[in-house]
Formats: structure tokens, sequence, C-alpha cells
């Protein structure tokens, strides 16, 4: 939205017939706010929220308070911004408690003690201040280069990534890598069904309809079958700094990803989770990558897996690994943190989705032994093990995803020595 | 106005709040509040929350509070038009066509507006919704939206903004007065943004101690006072740790449900180790709570307890 328009709209108040016009105006107001703060809200939102408290009349600040926030709140992680914001709004302007105090002799609620920041309070704040903090600079981004490609640490080191912008030739050859994508075990049969040539289940609705042509003197059998889809994938990409020269190739694979297939979910993690499956939905690579970074605080820092994993079973398992999804985990597996707390966490995964693929780009050498302690742990939980030598572009990623047999996948081969058979000339890659 | 009363709606927050509890369903003011517009503005509600918070129960009671008929749709992956909208008997169409094969007049339209029409048409739950004639608007409950997938979704929008339904070969049937829909999901996956615009969204959550207490009194009449008041203060405590899934309202009800039946007076390690996989259904949880862990809950329970009394 431009600086332009809003400013017309500020200059030109909705005329909206209520009995109390200063209320209709205040919300519009404060609707206002919440959408600068972030919250999607569209216009037939304060129409229905005019009304809402039209309905209510003024019963309390309570009854108040659930009207707007029925209307206004559609999802629940929305829900702090909400209060906040109406916290800050109509205390400010004292409006809820002049309005009880004209229809009822009720105590003005006490100013509550603040201890913290409370969540959202921030954006909700310049939401509500625009135009006069909103330009305060940045803060202070420390400038530290640290090359931590090969180390691993639990140690939580915020910091902004920049990557190369994607050439057009790049892209063409990413769309064209992908559509060679075959995951395993990547078609379910639905029950929904589709027309089919094949004569095994007749369709008696268009069995019928066709007849009708004939007046029903001919009826000439119609067949369908069950509709084939692709299941959700879930991707759970690492970002820490042993991982950080790959990121740039994986946001790029998932942006594609996401465009092509329709139900993907994508959450980075280093040292925290961050769902960026939104992000990744902006149809330009470029904007949806510089979004993912500007969501991101985590990049090329250190790596705690099991913590990770566990938010993310405790807190998105059960959201978006529901009609069987497959989980594409990638990772090197180096963890810093309790190997046993991992186990549990990727157990828990594991039992929780269709499949389990993990990912694993750090085998610079054929001759992988499965010596980390991270990795060790993790692998007996994952149905498929893909790993990547030399990863430099997303063709090399769809091959590593879609080239090898399952069986040459199978984890338990990197877990017993003596199974493992290819040994590289370049020696054994050791962790 | 009058009409209004005619048909029963409450006129308050108030009212609805009496009305619900006469049937012994506590709603805070939120949700009070909320129903209370989504009766009033026609508008569809859209209730999410963890499993076993009540929801499905909300239509249930309003259903008898208000003394509507109540058609469920329960939603499931690959729900499709056939199931949920409407159905041709083809068997009697079949035997239709026959019928008039034999009696020798075959006139085209005459069969075809024969076959088509509504005596061979099975009304599956929305358009049962959308076409009773009994006078009041049934309430319509949309069970676990989220279980369904996005085509059903889309679907949905035309049935909860227009409350009609289209049959190719029979005309689009409008509902005389909208249904009272209530959808109800568990958030195993984010419903679009578009659905959730045309309706009053709220966050059912699980509810205080003091409500807690109230609800078991009215559902568990035998479970004594002390006993009761200890099992909600462990739920309650329960519901504070790390746990994969929390207990909800129903496995409270449950757990005092099996504590009375067992005759136990006041909670101890044994018995709730025995009882446990009435509370919780994860195997990691039960481990955990049967420990140390689960032990320690309860002395502090109990602590809270005598410190209170």
């Amino acid at each position: 939205m431009t600086e332009a328009r809003e400013q017309h709209r500020d200059d030109v108040p909705p005329q909206i017939a209520t009995g109390d016009g200063r209320l209709a105006d205040n919300i519009v107001f404060f609707a206002r706010a919440l959408r600068r703060a972030g919250i999607k809200i569209g216009p037939g939102a304060i129409a229905d929220a005019i009304d809402a408290v039209a309905l209510i009349g003024i019963g309390g600040r309570d009854a108040f308070y659930a009207a707007l926030q029925c209307v206004f709140v559609k999802r629940h992680e929305d829900q702090p911004v909400f209060d906040e914001a109406f916290r800050l709004f109509w205390r400010s302007r004292g409006l809820v408690e002049k309005m009880i105090a004209m229809m009822s002799p009720l105590a003005p609620e006490r100013e509550s003690e603040r201890q913290q920041r409370r969540a959202g309070e921030t954006r909700v704040s310049d939401a509500l201040l625009s135009g006069h903090e909103a330009d305060r600079p940045p803060r202070d981004e420390p400038e530290i280069e640290v090359d931590a490609r090969f180390t691993v640490s639990g140690r939580e080191l915020l910091r902004r990534a920049d990557f190369a912008q994607m050439s057009a030739a790049e892209l063409a050859e990413a769309k064209r890598a992908l559509s060679a994508l075959t995951l395993p075990m990547d078609r379910v049969v639905t029950r929904r069904f589709r027309p089919s040539k094949r004569q095994i289940r007749i369709d008696p609705r268009a069995t019928m309809r066709d007849a009708m042509r004939f007046g029903g003197e001919l009826i000439l059998p119609r067949f369908r079958e069950r509709r084939v889809v692709h299941p959700p994938l879930v991707v759970l990409a690492d970002i820490s700094g042993s991982m950080s020269q790959y990121t740039r190739i994986f946001l790029h694979f998932l942006h594609a990803l996401t465009e092509e297939r329709r139900r993907v979910h994508t959450f980075l993690f280093g040292t925290r989770l961050t769902n960026v499956s939104r992000q990744l939905r902006n149809r330009d690579p470029d904007a949806a990558i510089d979004d993912c970074v500007a969501t991101v605080k985590d990049w090329s820092g250190g790596t705690r897996i099991g913590e990770t994993l566990h938010e993310f079973n405790r807190r998105w398992s059960r959201r978006v690994l529901g009609q069987g999804a497959i989980v594409l985990l990638i990772t090197d597996g180096l963890e810093r943190d309790d190997v046993a707390d991992l186990e549990i966490e990727i157990d828990r995964l594991h039992r929780s989705c269709r499949r389990l693929i993990w990912l694993n780009p750090l085998l610079r050498f054929d001759g992988f032994e499965a010596r980390a302690r991270g990795v060790r742990a993790m692998l007996p939980h994952v149905d498929e093990f893909r790993a990547v030598h030399n990863l430099e572009s997303i063709g090399e990623l769809v091959k590593a995803l879609s080239g090898q047999r399952s069986r040459q996948a199978d984890p338990r081969r990197f877990l017993d020595p003596g199974r493992a058979t290819v040994t590289g000339a370049h020696g054994r890659w050791q962790a | 106005m009058a009409t209004q009363a005619a048909t029963g709606l409450p006129q308050s927050i108030e009212e609805t709040m009496a009305l619900l509890e006469a049937h012994d369903y506590l709603a805070g003011t939120a949700l009070a509040t909320v129903l209370f517009l989504a009766l009033r503005m026609k508008r569809p509600l859209f209730l999410e929350g963890e499993a076993g918070v009540g929801k499905t129960e909300i239509a249930k009671v309003l259903a008898k509070a208000l003394d509507r008929p109540l058609i469920r749709l329960q939603c499931y992956e690959g729900l499709d038009v056939a199931s949920a909208v409407y159905e041709w008997n083809y068997p009697a169409q079949m035997l239709e066509i026959r019928l008039s094969e034999a009696s020798g007049k075959v006139d085209r339209k005459r069969v075809e507006s024969d076959i088509f029409s509504e005596r061979f048409l099975i009304r599956r739950p929305v358009l049962q919704a959308i076409s009773s004639n009994s006078g009041r608007a049934p309430i319509f409950l949309i069970d676990e939206l989220d279980r369904t997938d996005e085509a059903f979704e889309a679907f949905l929008l035309e049935v909860l903004s227009d409350f009609q339904v289209t049959i190719p070969e029979l005309g689009t049937i409008r509902a005389d007065e909208p249904p009272v829909v209530i959808i109800t999901t568990n958030r195993t996956r984010e419903i679009h943004d578009a659905l959730k615009r045309r309706c009053l969204y709220h966050w059912v959550d699980y509810p205080k101690a003091a409500q807690e207490l109230e609800i078991i009194r009215r559902k568990v009449p035998g479970c004594n006072a002390t006993l009761s008041r200890e099992v909600i203060a462990y739920v309650q405590r329960l519901r504070t740790i790390d746990l994969f899934k929390n207990p909800g309202v129903a496995e409270t009800i449950d757990w005092a449900t099996a504590l009375t039946e067992l005759d136990r007076l006041a909670l101890d390690p044994e018995t709730i180790a025995d009882t446990l996989g009435t509370l919780l259904k994860y195997q990691d949880d039960i481990a955990r709570i049967e420990g140390a862990e689960g032990r320690k809950l309860l002395s502090e329970v109990k602590a809270e307890l005598l410190a209170a009394s």
C-alpha cells in the first residue's frame, strides 16, 4: 500500500451509518492500526465489527473485547498482537471506560505493572505511532565475519544473511531440474474419483446422465477411478554455519518446489525454528528469499537439532503432518547438544509422518561412515538416507532425491561398517 | 425483534450464557459473546482449539437449548459432493426407466424430468441443512474441517456465503432461513483465509480451574469435593508442563469418572499410575508422568491445596 493512498484514506473518513459516529470512527482507526501491525483485515471485517459492537451494545469491556476479537482475529497466532493493540488503543483513548462509566458505575481498570515487553508490543506501538518513530535507525548489527562452516556450536548467534540473486538461466535450470524430481512414495490414492477409460469401476452418475441423452433407451456404462495426488511435503532445512554454503541452493530449490506443488511447508532451523512457508509462497524467487532472510534470525549460527525438532514436534507436527505428509530433513546431523534428546525427538518425528527422508550434503567423500554421535542417533529413525557429494546445483539435489534406488538409501547400511562397501579414492570422511 | 423472540434466540450475552448453562455447558464471556453475535449476525461460527476442549459439544448443546435439529457433517480426507451434498438413487432410477419402457410410453423429456426429480434425490448433510422445511433453521455442525482438503473448503465458500447449492439436473436450492453453522477444527492444517473471513472466529482454550471444577461437579455428580479439587489441580498443573498432548476437558471428565468408579477418595501415586491412560494418550507422556516427575507434581498439588484450605 503506497503512502499516498494511505494519506488519501486518512483525509476522507468513510461514511458509516450507525448511531454513534465516534465509535464507528474509532473502530475504523483501530482496524487500521491492526492492519499496520500485520493482521490481515479486509474492509468487510470493519463493517462486521461495527455491526457486532452495535449488537452487543456497550455491555462491558470483556464483551466489547470479544466482539472485536471474533471479527478481527482469524488466526490464533494473531491473538497476542490483537491483545496488545486492544490494550494500548482502547486504554489510551479511555473510550471503553468512558462509555462503561456512562452506562454503569464500574470501577475503572487499574494500571497493571509492566515487567517486560509483551509479544507484539513493538509492532503495535510502531503501527500506532508510525511516522513518529518508524524512521529511527535500525539496531546496530555487529558485523562479525566468522568462518564457521566446519565448526559446530550450540551457541546462538543472530545474524542476517545475504544471498546472491538468482539469474534467469539459473531459474530456467531449476525449473527443468525440478520437473525430474520424483520423491519416494510420492503418490497417494485419494477417496475422490475422476473419469477413466479403464473398465473397472462404474460411474453411476455419469452413466445415468449419459443415458438421458438417449431417453433412457440405451444405457452405456461410464467408468471412474480413484484420483492420485502428491501428499503434503514438509521440509526441515538446517541453516547453521556448517551448512551455510548450501543454503542458497536449498532456498531456491524450496521456492521452486513450493511453486510447483500446492502443499509444501518449509521450516528453517539453526538454533531456533522458523516457519517460512508463507514467505516462500511469494511468486518472485528473489522477493521470497528476501522475505525469508528478514524472517529468520539465526543465519549461519550454531545448531540445536534436538531442541528445534522438539519445538517442531510440539508446535507444528500436528498442524502440518496430517494427510500422510513426507518429511524431508536437510541437515548434516552435527549436533552439539545432548544426543539422547535428539534421539527421542527424531523418533517422535519418524512416527508422526509417512516417510522421513534425510538428505545429508556433507558427504564430500565416497566413504562415509556414521561416526558423529548426532548422525548415529538419527540414522536408525529415518526411512531413507540420501547423500549428496559436491552439491552445487539444484539439478544435483534433485538427482540425489530421486536418482538412487531405495535400497541404497537404507540408513542401516551406514550404521553397520561391514556393509558399507564403497570406499572412495579420497579416503574416508570421518566426523 | 418480535420474530427473533418467536424463534427463541437469546436477546443478550447474559441470556446466551444462561441458556448454555441450563444445559450444563459453561461458557465464558468471550464464547457467549461470539455465540450471541453469530446467532444475531447470522454468520457461521468458526471454532478452533486443541482436541477435547468442547468444541463439538457447543453445537450439540445449542441444538438442545434452541430446540432445533442438529445436522452433522463429519469431515474426512476426500469428502466429495456425493457424500456431503447429494446423490441420486441410481438403482431406483434404473428401475424407473425400465418401468417406463415396459409401459410403452417413451417420451424423452418426461423420462428425464421423472428420473431427476426430488423423488430420487438422496439428501446428504449439506443439502439437508439448507433445504430443511421444518420452519426452524437447523444447527449445522461441520466437524473437524481440517481433516478434509482444500477442494472441499472451496466448495463450502459458496454454501456459507449464499446458503445455496446448485444441482445441475434440478436447479439451485436455496435455504429459506440460513442454518446456524458451526465449524470446528483441531488445527491439523491451516484453513484458508477466504473461508475464515466469512466466519466469526473463536479460539476455544482450556478452562480455568474454577470453571473446570464446576464442569466436573455437573458432569460427574458422584465425584466428591476433595477428589475433584485434587483432580482439577493436578490436571491444570499437568497442562503447564511440556507434554506432547495436554489433557483436554473430555479427558478430565473421563479421569474423574474413572476415579469415582474405582471409589477413590483422594489421589495417590498408585492410583494415578493405574488410571493415567484415561488422561494421557501418548506413551512418551505416560512414561514421563509415571516416573519421578509425576510424584513431584502430585506432592506439589497436595501442598498447594493444603495451603489454600
